[in-house]
């Protein structure tokens, strides 16, 4: 938190400081030394807030004209599409927010990975971010079953079965989560009423992963720790918050280009058909976000391990600040480690590009050896590489690879002593 | 800060250029033609509309249901754009069961603009029998509810040919160049000369099949227009707050030095 203390200039603001500082806490919020030299990869933590306020605002509207009913969901939307004032553009708002909160959310969490912003002392704002990571997906899955569409349906029916592989209380889990013995009217009213809570426990995970985040401060692409406030730090406002609107505006521009000319396009038309439980599609496929997983999910053969890799895939990410053992936090430094996160980025594209793909012949070679692949790079290439890797001199201050050119290496020993 | 124009650019060409190619990906192997809604200010074809409207009811309208049209919709902004009396008047076509009445009798009378497309059929098992077991899907959403959209339409429309050698069809099934699966129920629908149109224009299959499908696009998304419309003037007002922004952040930061 902030180092000094803020009084009010007013007696009433004062006095109600005292009782309840808010004040206090917006003041710090405004003061909140920030490092200069962030780049535009970390104005995605801002960009996620809006995102995350836009799914909610334009939800509930959403909400007060859907019908949570498996005879009457797919009607109502139709309904919000056709009747609704501006209901198209809402829901279409509401249904591409998804897709940009992940493509959003990818973003920020690959360039976590890139400059360690998840070591020490950050580890805990990783860990809650994974957990709000989580229940999007958990969120984005709900959400997608809701206009009761044949993806919908069959999307609901192949995850939902996924339970049914734990040994001897698969069936009764799969039953209960059902509330029958199928996909039915009680799974689309419980899935309805979870969507619609789970956004709230993410807004207070948010606030917490912001608190989280203001006891350390920000990381930096340098990735080294900075005296705050300092000549290597900025306040937030307004230099931060300018930064995080004008790249808010640059996401909004590609985000309405995809509500206003393409608002289908990430969807799947099949979703346009209502739900028929006799019928199933030709391909089932889940939203793109999720492919990766089911990539993962589809290359083990066995049904049980093949969900334990899914959940374990995700879980190996909670875990990578005790898995990555450098000490150095940006790739910038880390010469060797920044050419293994270039391939696993292009290994997850591979996942997500296989996770569309039937599931046969060389796809699943391929996804096989890329699920593969990506337990290889968190399990024992990150370990063993922080061990190994001869790691580039970390300059001592932001300002300094800027005025002085390469950093002292004498300096550099000392600093090393401090810590 | 001279990285954010390559960012910028980037992720630009990027969206557009996934963007062009899913969409071409979908229709690469289908018949198409210069659909007037397409693109960044496409709008529908009034008269086009009115037609596929035309094509609909005498045609499509024996088996096919729309369940989601009013009447009224008809005759609203953006789609066929009948006046409200021709609208009137084609409701006033057709039949709906109302009531019940005081008398607790339910009653036929003309449809009115409030009132949704008569269904063909009672139910969809009716449906279903009356066309050989195979169901003839609402057209509502169907435009958008099929991979290739209005191209898949139109091809399939026109996509009727002999089997090719040593398939055999069973009776009532035909051969389809570009329905899922080359097998259809569905016989040939469109052929020269079956409708009449109101203005003249010479109702040729390639012509029906264009109006008719540009009025299940419209069906499908009746509110195109006003989505690109819209769309047009928030990017262009996003595109100028942008540069607002930017020059009030090169202002703020140009007080931080050194320059990082």
């Amino acid at each position: 938190m902030s180092d000094h203390n803020y009084v009010p200039s007013s007696k009433i603001g004062k006095w109600f400081n005292d009782r309840l500082p808010l004040l206090s806490l917006s003041a710090h919020l405004r003061e909140y030394p920030t490092p200069k030299n962030l780049n535009y990869w970390w104005t995605f933590g801002g960009i996620l807030t809006f995102c995350l306020i836009a799914q909610i605002v334009t939800g509930i509207i959403l909400a007060m004209h859907y019908v949570a009913h498996a005879d009457l969901a797919f009607d109502s939307v139709e309904h919000i599409m056709r009747d609704v004032n501006y209901g198209w553009l809402i829901r279409y708002v509401h249904s591409n927010g998804a897709s940009m909160f992940f493509l959003a959310v990818y973003i920020h969490i690959f360039r976590a990975l890139y400059y360690g912003s998840y070591k020490s002392p950050r580890e805990v704002i990783w860990i809650i971010g994974m957990i709000i990571y989580l229940l999007m997906m958990m969120t984005a899955f709900m959400g997608y079953v809701l206009p009761w569409g044949q993806m919908s349906f069959w999307g609901a029916t192949v995850i939902t079965n996924l339970f049914s592989a734990i040994p001897l209380a698969g069936e009764s889990i799969t039953n209960w989560l059902w509330g029958g013995y199928a996909v039915d009217n009680p799974t689309l009213t419980r899935f309805f009423s979870l969507h619609y809570l789970l956004p709230f426990l993410i807004l207070g995970l948010v606030i917490l992963h912001i608190w989280a985040l203001h006891v350390p401060g920000n990381n930096n692409p340098v990735g080294i720790d900075l005296k705050k406030p300092s000549k290597d730090t900025v306040p937030f406002h307004p230099y931060i918050v300018v930064k995080d609107l004008f790249a808010l505006l640059l996401f909004l521009i590609v985000f309405a280009f995809f509500v206003f000319y393409s608002p289908n396009i990430l969807g799947h038309s099949d979703n346009y058909i209502e739900a028929n439980p006799l019928v199933t599609p030709a391909h089932i496929v889940p939203e793109w976000y999720l492919l990766p997983f089911y990539a993962i999910l589809r290359s083990v053969p066995d049904k049980l391990l093949g969900v334990i890799a899914m959940f374990a895939s995700i879980f190996i990410l909670v875990i990578l600040p005790w898995l990555d053992t450098s000490k150095v936090r940006s790739a910038i430094f880390r010469p060797i480690y920044k050419q293994f996160y270039w391939i696993l980025i292009i290994d997850v594209l591979i996942l997500g590009y296989m996770g569309a793909m039937p599931a046969e012949g060389t796809y699943l070679l391929i996804a096989r050896v890329a699920t593969a692949y990506y337990f290889v790079h968190f399990l024992i290439i990150l370990p063993v590489l922080g061990r190994i890797e001869k790691t580039l001199p970390v300059p001592l201050s932001i300002t300094e690879p800027v005025l002085g050119g390469s950093p002292n290496p004498e300096m550099v020993k000392k600093r090393e002593l401090y810590n | 800060m001279k990285n954010i124009f390559k960012l910028i650019t980037t992720i630009f060409f990027l969206v557009i250029f996934f963007n062009q190619k899913a969409i071409t990906e979908e229709t690469k192997n289908l018949l198409s033609t210069d659909w007037s809604f397409k693109g960044y200010f496409g709008k529908f074809d009034r008269a086009a509309l009115q037609r596929g409207y035309q094509v609909y009811t005498e045609v499509c309208a024996s088996c096919h249901s729309m369940k989601y049209l009013s009447y009224r919709n008809l005759a609203e902004e953006g789609g066929p754009e009948f006046s409200e009396e021709e609208a009137k008047a084609i409701a006033a076509n057709f039949e709906v069961t109302d009531g019940p009445n005081d008398d607790g009798e339910m009653f036929t009378r003309p449809a009115k603009l409030s009132d949704k497309f008569v269904n063909p059929y009672q139910n969809d098992k009716e449906a279903i029998a009356s066309n050989g077991g195979a169901y003839p899907p609402d057209m509502s959403v169907l435009v958008k509810a099929r991979k290739g959209g209005a191209d898949y339409v139109y091809s399939v429309l026109l996509g009727y040919e002999d089997p090719p050698s040593g398939i055999s069809l069973d009776d009532g099934v035909y051969y389809n160049k570009y329905m899922y699966g080359n097998n259809i129920k569905m016989p040939k629908p469109l052929s020269d000369g079956m409708v009449e149109y109101n203005d003249g224009t010479n109702a040729t299959e390639e012509q029906m099949a264009k109006d008719v499908v540009t009025f299940l696009a419209w069906s499908a998304e009746p509110h195109l227009e006003a989505r690109h419309k819209i769309g047009f003037k928030a990017i262009v007002y996003l595109v100028i707050l942008s540069i607002l922004v930017y020059l009030s952040m090169k202002r703020l930061w140009s007080r931080i030095e050194p320059k990082v």
